[in-house]
């Protein structure tokens, strides 16, 4: 039995709400919860909780091979073996082009002057930081096309795990990155409870309904929350009517408005910013979804 | 190679006769198609509006022989929801991975010795293939001694390739749900748009967002690639990560701000702070939106959003 819960943010469709949902639900927790931040290609969680960085790490994963000069004997070993044309020869010297080298190691294996050197990746940096509000942060760069097999999602997770533990929080809080790929399947591994953020537009409808159904694969409950719904009132009802066929229940439906952007404009979660209806249906939602997750 | 052309090699001239013949072929084949990407760090800034709107305007301004928009956001894949047209080709995409032949295997562990993915485990006297974690390179089915891990297919995804009119042709491919790369699917994606265009074509690629993996597969060798960004703290700190994303690639970019608003001095004053040329912008306007979410183009529904699209087709060209 874990002794804390982990609630991740997701939303398939970018830039429907997730982090403005997240920060609010993160000031509402104050000091109570850890903030993971799992949208490591543009994380975008630390601009609103201003964190102060208490560790930070370099993060290595996956190799990059390099051919020395001296000692090859142009046997295209290398070349013929490599499946994603890595391998350049540039006036005469085999080059590795780093951009398309995966790290397999093949070239290395059969090269037989052993001028082959695999070297490890320094794929990013990991940081672990006190936020404004008092909560712990865990937070991470990726470097600039470095590859995102959710690798460091996962070493975020694990932080977040360990500082849970450490100083006796009962919540983690994950803002997930968007799409359904390696690093979503990665935030939602082993999570309690999933918050799905959608809008509804045809994206929208279409990206939840992928979501939804890696969901179902995963086996892990979850909710939605349909951001601007006023925006197109019958595609909110065509939302509402596919939710059953995922398991999915309505957490809340939040009008456009743009105290959203406004917020962020002054670096403020929506709850910070303002204490009107808005906040107030947050709040509520936030309400609802401790209780789906307490009685699971 | 065989020891002729070993020797040939080590005299220079075979090498720079074969330069020039390659280089030669690559530019008789790319030479003129023009490939132009549609990327953003942030999700949800508007690539799929700019692109769909922008392959509109340029299929009927613009005399090319095809103009091809290919979506690349092979996880959630948004285009073809505001295109209608004609369905010229569906196939399913494979990719290769290894699986285990119990009888010619001897256990001697070399395949998960040399994958530096884990994909393989020995569990007792069995070998464990993860296909999730293979990234197909091949290493343990052909380093095997006893072919014991011959490659098979391994559906990934579906790519449909759609006629919208005379002028413009649609290409989307969707990963299935539960296929974590998406790497190998934007790969074939771009493979199938080269083989099936010749001359005289533009080619619009719809990125995924971020800055990592996926996107420099989608925006590698792109003649030109536009980053769309909206004027919050958000936009504008993805948008950093973008342009350093360009940088490094050594790509020719700029960038179109949507949703402008009040606010887009962050993004202007940037802009002209680091050399960076702004294509254009698109006014928030809540009408956009409600079009938007109705599957609608832009250029069809609001007359006065179609000048700010020509005006960015104009630079980009």
């Amino acid at each position: 039995m874990k002794e804390f819960k982990e609630i991740v943010v997701i939303s398939g469709k970018g830039g429907t709400g997730k982090t403005s949902l997240t920060s609010s639900f993160a000031a509402l927790e104050g000091e109570n919860t850890v903030i993971a931040d799992c949208d490591v290609d543009a994380s975008d969680m630390y601009i609103i909780l201003e964190p102060e960085i208490i560790q930070s790490e370099d993060f290595y994963s996956g190799k990059t091979a390099k051919i020395h000069t001296e000692g090859c004997v142009h046997c295209f070993k290398c070349k013929k073996v490599c499946r994603f044309d890595a391998i350049n020869v540039i006036n005469g010297d085999f080059v590795v082009d780093e951009l398309n080298c995966e790290g397999c190691s093949y070239c290395f294996h059969v090269c037989p002057t052993r001028t082959i050197e695999m070297r490890d990746n320094l794929s990013g940096n990991f940081f672990i930081s006190k936020s404004r509000l008092g909560s712990y942060l865990v937070h991470a760069k990726l470097n600039i096309g470095a590859d995102n097999s959710g690798k460091l999602v996962a070493k975020v997770r694990d932080e977040a795990k360990r500082i849970a533990k450490e100083n006796d929080k009962k919540l983690i809080i994950i803002d997930g990155p968007p799409g359904i790929g390696c690093p979503v399947v990665s935030s939602l591994t082993g999570v309690d409870f999933a918050v799905v953020v959608t809008e509804p537009t045809v994206s929208g409808k279409h990206d939840l309904k992928r979501v939804g159904e890696l969901l179902k694969k995963m086996k892990i409950p979850g909710g939605v929350v349909i951001n601007k719904f006023d925006i197109n009132p019958e595609m909110t009802e065509e939302i509402k009517n596919e939710l059953d066929n995922y398991n999915l229940k309505l957490i809340a439906q939040l009008p456009f408005d743009k105290i959203f952007s406004d917020a962020i404009t002054v670096k403020k979660s929506v709850v910070e910013y303002d204490n009107g209806e808005i906040a107030a249906l947050i709040k509520d939602s936030w309400g609802k979804v401790k209780t789906l997750v307490n009685n699971k | 190679m065989n020891s002729l052309s070993e020797k040939l090699w080590k005299t220079k001239k075979f090498s720079t006769a074969f330069f020039v013949c390659n280089s030669l072929k690559n530019y008789l084949k790319v030479g003129f198609m023009i490939h132009i990407a549609v990327a953003s760090g942030k999700g949800g800034t508007g690539k799929t509006t700019l692109s769909v709107n922008l392959a509109t305007i340029l299929s009927e301004k613009y005399n090319y022989n095809k103009t091809v928009l290919a979506d690349l956001d092979v996880e959630e894949p948004n285009s073809g929801l505001f295109l209608d047209g004609k369905l010229k080709l569906q196939e399913v995409k494979y990719r290769m991975v290894p699986e285990w032949n119990e009888e010619k295997c001897t256990l001697c562990k070399r395949c998960a010795n040399v994958c530096e993915f884990n994909a393989l485990a020995f569990l007792g006297f069995s070998v464990l293939v993860f296909p999730e974690l293979c990234h197909s390179c091949y290493a343990c089915s052909e380093l095997c001694p006893e072919n014991a891990l011959p490659m098979k297919q391994r559906r990934m995804g579906e790519l449909k390739h759609y006629e919208i009119s005379d002028k413009l042709d649609f290409i989307e491919s969707r990963l299935d749900i539960g296929v974590e790369q998406a790497v190998p699917l934007i790969k074939l994606t771009r493979d199938y748009v080269k083989e099936t265009f010749d001359n005289d074509t533009l080619v619009i690629y719809d990125a995924p967002p971020g800055t990592s993996c996926p996107v420099i597969e989608a925006v590698k060798k792109c003649e030109n690639t536009i980053l769309v960004t909206e004027p919050t703290p958000f936009g504008f700190n993805d948008l950093k990560l973008a342009v350093e994303t360009m940088q490094e690639l050594g790509n020719k970019f700029g960038v179109v701000i949507n949703r402008s608003d009040a606010n887009d001095k962050i993004i202007e004053d940037y802009c002209n702070g680091n050399n960076i040329e702004l294509y254009g912008k698109i006014p928030f306007m809540r009408e956009a939106a409600e079009a938007y979410s109705k599957g609608k183009l832009l250029v069809d529904e609001i007359p006065v959003m179609r000048k700010y699209f020509e005006t960015i087709a104009e630079r980009i060209i």
